[in-house]
């Protein structure tokens, strides 16, 4: 129980996958213009995370280990999670139109979302179990979202103060970007043990 | 040979698999989407005001698909987009009369008097709230512009202290009534010609102190009226734009200029 707590800290903080691990920067610069669509993006990006890990450490452990393919864990990751998203939104679709109506445009673009596809193999990599998997996807996804609230936080108030004009736009909010990268390199000096 | 062809039938495997559990899903969940809903949103102007009492443009197109809110529904796109969508519908519109907000108040600076000072939040509500009315009249207008702020199409201002809405712009979508904390938008028929510009429920006596162009509840119009679409109630003259044919006479006879052409 405890380690789990660790890698659930571990992954939100420490190793946070925008400002440490810089996966995700696409949709993190792209979708933090207003809290409450980063937060509908977050949502969505805990969702599949979760799901996408859970997924691939079943295909990891019972497919490709006992077939000696594990190098070939990239093509059919990505293979997963694409479909993946695509039942969950067709399931939602169906099943929980409100809630398929807040993620929206999200859901399919988190298809292309590195950070899915970086947890999954980062699992791997550190030999984590299911559960620990699971774990450690949903601590990610907790790390990503609350990198894009609290970078979609500092941009609203930075529409409204006066910027420098040629700062508007992009520089500023890579500016903000990287300020928070640099915070959250604080958290890398919790002892975990 | 033999660890590249597992590779590849592996992956093609895992594929077809996938593809398989794509498309059996695809099938199980398939949600049918009315091509009617498709075609009214096509023709709903997308503001998403919700003028329409709707939560969007999208909930208005379903709604209307289902029979549910009328094909003329949208205070936005008036007649042509109400002619557009009864055809995709197959019924016909009875054709919605435009409509434009009107801000019942005519109490500028020139007209009525600041009683006291108000240092605050810029907002209507806000003044509201407070207590105490700026302005001499306690019914007219604040000037401070909530209903501006409120209209999504720019079409209400406030010049020299009152709203004043600009009549081209105004889509009757009905921000701006719902935002006045003093009641004073009404939306009316854009073709009306006469309109009372005040909203002052005080007897005649007060309203005079307080204001020169306010309406004191003489019922002079309403005895000029042939059409007897004329009733003052709480001191105060209303119109029935049903019954109204725009003679004039009421403007013409009323002793406080209260009621104008519009």
């Amino acid at each position: 129980m405890n380690s789990l707590f660790l890698i659930i800290i571990t992954t939100a903080l420490i190793d946070n996958v925008v400002l440490s691990q810089f996966l995700g920067i696409c949709s993190f610069l792209g979708v933090s213009k207003q809290i409450k669509t980063s937060a509908s993006l977050g949502a969505a990006v805990i969702f599949v995370i979760t799901i996408a890990s859970a997924v691939a450490n079943l295909l990891y452990t019972f497919i490709l280990e006992p077939l000696d393919l594990t190098y070939l864990n990239t093509i059919v990751f990505i293979l997963v999670i694409a479909t993946l998203v695509q039942i969950v939104e067709m399931f939602l679709k169906k099943v929980a139109p409100p809630l398929y109506q807040a993620l929206g445009i999200y859901l399919p673009l988190i298809t292309t979302n590195c950070a899915v596809l970086g947890v999954a193999l980062t699992n791997v990599q550190d030999g984590y179990n299911f559960v620990e998997s699971v774990v450690a996807g949903f601590g990610t996804a907790v790390g990503y979202t609350i990198a894009i609230v609290v970078l979609a936080g500092i941009r609203e108030r930075i529409d409204e103060s006066a910027i420098p004009a040629p700062f508007r736009g992009a520089p500023v909010v890579l500016l903000s970007a990287a300020l928070m990268s640099i915070a959250f390199m604080g958290f890398s000096g919790l002892s975990l043990g | 040979m033999y660890p590249v062809l597992i590779a590849t039938v592996t992956v093609a495997v895992i594929g077809f698999v996938m593809g398989m559990l794509l498309i059996t899903v695809g099938k199980k969940f398939k949600v049918e989407v009315d091509e009617k809903q498709l075609a009214v949103r096509e023709y709903l102007p997308g503001n998403n005001c919700g003028g329409c009492g709707y939560a969007g443009c999208d909930a208005m197109a379903a709604a209307i698909a289902k029979g549910e809110a009328p094909v003329n529904g949208c205070p936005v796109g008036g007649a042509p987009v109400a002619e557009k969508i009864s055809q995709v519908m197959g019924v016909s519109a009875d054709a919605q009369e435009k409509q434009v907000a009107f801000v019942k108040c005519a109490g500028t600076c020139e007209h009525t008097s600041q009683q006291s000072n108000y240092i605050g939040i810029h907002d209507c509500a806000a003044a509201v709230s407070s207590g105490l009315s700026p302005w001499a009249c306690d019914y007219g207008c604040l000037g401070l512009g909530t209903c501006e702020k409120a209209c999504p199409f720019g079409a209400i201002h406030v010049v020299n202290g009152v709203a004043v809405v600009d009549r081209s712009l105004c889509k009757a979508c009905g921000k701006c009534v719902s935002a006045c904390p003093k009641h004073l938008i009404e939306l009316i028929p854009d073709k009306a010609s006469y309109a009372v510009r005040c909203s002052s429920k005080d007897r005649g006596p007060a309203v005079k102190k307080n204001c020169d162009i306010g309406c004191i509840g003489c019922k002079l119009c309403v005895k000029q009226c042939e059409h007897e679409a004329i009733t003052v109630e709480n001191n105060i003259a209303h119109i029935d734009y049903e019954k109204c044919v725009g003679c004039g006479k009421c403007a013409e006879k009323c002793p406080a200029k209260a009621i104008v052409m519009r």
